[in-house]
């Protein structure tokens, strides 16, 4: 939904307007916009997006400089998931293509040398589950000890819900990130997933952090949410001072609940890049699945010029990317560095 | 992106399954151009066990075995 569609612009709040008052709040003090004012952004007419892109760039190099962290993701347990994600071609629940599969130890390893090679800091096992259990935190163990072996580069997790005791564990195992989404808005939360809370998830973020591993929680643009909800969502995130944020946009899968869902459209998508930066100045800010089909090659670069410092390179869980090499010409093109590994510890 | 073969050996759509002389596929040649792997197999339309890794996926029919592939728009 874009601000033309809505009919309105919001770009007076109480301050004056709102890109001059985050100009002055976000850029100079590096105090992240408030609901209201995520909301004035997301509602600017497409006129001024090149305007909200500029100033959230000017704020990612003010607060994090100009290097982008690169990570590969790589689905260790595929499909057959217990949970009914809306958006998601791995639930069990749903009549979708995507068939059950586990990743080998050797492939694993292999895929972290291939990320590696990128020059990625980061390497994400997924899993689709619920929340693992003992077979998975075996595997998840067998397989950070072979890549630490072989391959220098930071490992991630992201397998769903953690009990105290799997979160001490996998902290134990060395992961230095770990991935949960909340997806959406508190408020969207129940249109998204009927089989667990918004509330389950934050618990295991909460645990992740205290337990000392860094945070990287994000969601999905473009799931039926309203531009209100949209704001909603990026001050939640805020209120977590992730580590990370990765944002999706929503690739309609077949099968799902949300398969009638449209692409969201690029401007759109680029606009919540800039407001989602102006809301959290000093976090990383990871370009995730689905912007190859709602920005292209061109939308991708203005991402990066618009506040996004992170990408994932290559191939996704069940969808693909585009080549690792294209988006790395595009950091070259850009002049943006890759963040090195000893930048990252 | 579809596994090698014959075009005449692969009557069904990679993507949704159908029959290739039935229906447009245009959207499904775009989402296997762009995001999407095979999940069906081309030549029987059975659902595929797929595998995607960073650089490529594996898609593996019981009847036609194994395929390759690289990323979306190599
Ligand atoms: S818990 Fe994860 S894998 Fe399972 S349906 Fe939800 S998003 Fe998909």
């Amino acid at each position: 939904m874009t601000a033309v569609e809505t009919g309105s612009t919001g770009e007076e709040i109480a301050g004056g307007d709102v890109l001059a008052v985050a100009r002055e709040q976000v850029l100079e003090r590096g105090e992240g916009l408030t609901q209201e004012q995520v909301l004035a952004v997301l509602q600017l007419p497409t006129e001024r997006l090149g305007e909200a892109l500029a100033l959230a760039h000017e704020v990612r190099m003010r607060w994090c400089g100009p290097e982008v962290e690169v990570e590969g993701i790589v689905s260790l347990k595929t499909g057959g998931c217990p949970e009914d994600c809306h958006f998601c071609s791995q639930s069990g629940l749903f009549d979708s293509p995507v068939r059950a599969a586990w990743l080998d130890t050797d492939r694993l390893v292999e895929a972290a040398k291939q990320t590696a090679k990128t020059g990625a800091t980061e390497f994400c096992i997924v899993a689709a589950v619920r929340g693992p259990d003992a077979k998975l935190m075996e595997q998840v163990r067998a397989g950070i000890a072979a890549i630490r072996a072989e391959v220098d580069i930071n490992v991630a997790c992201s397998l769903g819900m953690l009990t105290q005791a799997q979160v001490d564990e996998l902290a134990a195992m060395g992961v230095h990130r770990y991935n949960h989404n909340l997806e959406t808005a508190r408020s969207h939360f129940p249109e998204v997933v009927t089989t667990h809370s918004w509330e389950e998830r934050w618990e295991t973020l909460r645990m992740v952090r205290a337990a000392g591993m860094e945070v990287c929680c994000g969601g999905i643009v473009g799931m039926g949410e309203t531009l209100e909800q949209r704001a909603e969502f990026a001050v939640q995130l805020a209120e977590l001072e992730p580590d990370e944020v990765p944002l999706n946009f929503l690739i309609p899968n077949p099968g799902t609940p949300f398969a009638h869902l449209e692409v969201p459209q690029g401007a759109d998508a680029l606009m919540t890049v800039a407001a989602f930066r102006l809301a959290l100045p000093r976090t990383v800010l990871r370009f995730a699945g689905g912007r190859e089909l709602t920005l292209g090659d061109l939308g991708a670069e203005q991402g990066m010029l618009g506040g996004v410092n992170a990408i994932i390179v290559g191939n996704y869980l069940t969808n693909l990317g585009r080549p690792a090499e294209q988006d790395l010409d595009m950091l070259e093109t850009l002049k943006m560095p890759i963040k090195a590994l000893n930048d990252t510890l | 992106m579809e596994p090698a073969g014959d075009a005449a050996e692969r009557p069904f759509c990679a993507w949704c399954g159908g029959a290739r002389a039935e229906g447009d596929h245009a959207s499904c040649d775009r989402r296997l151009a762009t995001v999407d792997p095979p999940r069906h197999c081309p030549r029987c339309a059975r659902r595929m066990i797929v595998q995607v890794d960073p650089m490529g996926w594996t898609a593996r029919c019981s009847r036609h075995g194994e395929s390759t592939g690289a990323s979306g728009f190599a």
